[in-house]
């Protein structure tokens, strides 16, 4: 590509910066349907800045390498911009549109500009394409990143929320699990259980089930090895807070919790630990 | 060479695994603990696992066989003080130690052998008085 058709780009720019402006705008706001998440002033505001970083960046010569030094502020603008909208609930297409609506408004005056020549008429558009092609990819690359960062952090809060052992009772402990119970947070949820028992040294450990939404052979198997492991250290487990559904969801997947004791209310499990606990010492010391 | 010591106390034995279980050490323990029990008579085996923290598929097996052979002999075992980490591998071993009796402690686990051999032992003793 020769320099004179390089040039093209930021000297249109330039010259029509105000008509490309209020073209582009309008084009973005038919998008939107009625520019419900954005006002319209801070859409001009990102968009006059990115027109004129844009322009700033293409004078530099090399247009199509966006990844190089003098797209920097363009690229940190558009960062700004996919973050932002990312949070407020913008989709990936949506927010794409942002450099993609640019398209229409920057051709018509290309074509304009070179009607008598079609042969850099091609070559300017082609260019034209290719940068936008590229910045569109990069707002959703930086969408797509943020949306990953917030989903990572959100399942570590997620795990850490999700194991809290508490003692109920001296020799007492309670496990409410709320969630989906996949390997990964039962391996979690045991650890934390076993390590408990030996700190505090309880003869009794309730698993509430109660958040549980669900129980299938998986999850039981692991309630199973959980309660299992604490027999072989010799805390016994009771299960408690298994709504109808599940009761009859296990009988029918046929899972044998004979060896286990189950309860329907964390209340009932509580009352049966602390008569287990009553066979062998009495229940209130005095202190 | 590693020995494991076993302490009668009382009408129990103490055994406390405080080295690395190896193979040929598990099968000593196993011979000798056998022995010990005929020779004394004793009513419980207590053995203190908590300062072992490695444990493969085979001392598992010995240390269900091991409670199977004191049960034969009429003695009740208790394996106390099991380490998270060597009851999760037990348990993924597929070793659930069935017929072995536990607790968190040496201290609990002699309550719980003298609660059950005491609740035995007071059924003829009952119209006799206790001899203690």
């Amino acid at each position: 590509m020769s320099a004179a058709t390089d040039a093209v780009i930021p000297r249109i720019l330039k010259a029509n910066e105000a008509d490309l402006l209020d073209e582009w705008l309008r084009e973005q706001l038919s998008a939107f349907r009625a520019g419900s998440r954005i006002s319209e002033s801070d859409l001009r505001g990102q968009s006059r800045e990115f027109l004129n970083l844009l322009q700033q960046a293409t004078q530099g010569g090399n247009i199509a390498d966006v990844q190089g030094p003098s797209y920097g502020r363009v690229r940190d603008l558009l960062g700004d911009v996919s973050r932002s909208r990312g949070l407020q609930g913008f989709s990936p297409s949506e927010t794409a549109m942002f450099v993609f609506s640019l398209k229409r408004p920057l051709f018509t005056r290309i074509r304009h500009e070179l009607a008598t020549d079609p042969d850099s008429l091609a070559t300017v558009t082609w260019s034209a394409t290719e940068l936008l092609d590229k910045l569109g990819l990069y707002t959703t690359e930086v969408y797509q990143k943020s949306r990953e960062q917030v989903i990572t952090r959100q399942q570590q809060e997620l795990l850490e929320l999700s194991t809290p052992v508490v003692k109920l009772w001296d020799g007492i402990l309670a496990l409410p699990m709320i969630g989906t119970l996949d390997s990964a947070r039962t391996q979690v949820v045991m650890e934390s259980l076993l390590q408990r028992i030996v700190e505090t040294g309880a003869d009794i450990a309730i698993i509430d089930i109660t958040g549980v939404p669900t129980v299938d052979t998986l999850t039981a198997q692991h309630l199973l090895k959980t309660v299992t492991a604490a027999r072989l250290m010799g805390a016994e487990c009771i299960i408690s807070g298994i709504r109808p559904q599940i009761a009859q969801t296990i009988v029918h997947l046929g899972v044998d919790l004979g060896a286990v004791i189950t309860k329907a209310t964390l209340a009932d499990a509580f009352r049966r630990a602390l008569e287990m606990r009553g066979q062998r010492e009495p229940l209130l010391k005095p202190r | 060479m590693d020995r494991i010591p076993i302490l009668k106390l009382r009408d129990l034995l103490l055994v406390t695994i405080q080295v690395d279980m190896h193979d040929r050490l598990a099968m000593q323990l196993q011979d000798e603990l056998t022995t010990k029990i005929s020779e004394t008579g004793a009513r419980g085996v207590l053995i203190d696992i908590s300062s072992l923290d490695i444990v493969d598929s085979f001392i598992g097996r010995m240390i269900a066989n091991i409670a199977a052979m004191a049960r034969v002999l009429d003695a009740k075992t208790v394996v106390v003080g099991m380490q998270p980490a060597v009851a999760i591998t037990l348990v993924e071993l597929g070793l659930t130690l069935p017929g072995v009796r536990t607790a968190l402690n040496v201290d609990k686990g002699m309550a719980l052998l003298e609660s059950t051999t005491r609740a035995i032992e007071d059924l003829p003793a009952a119209d006799a008085g206790r001899t203690e």
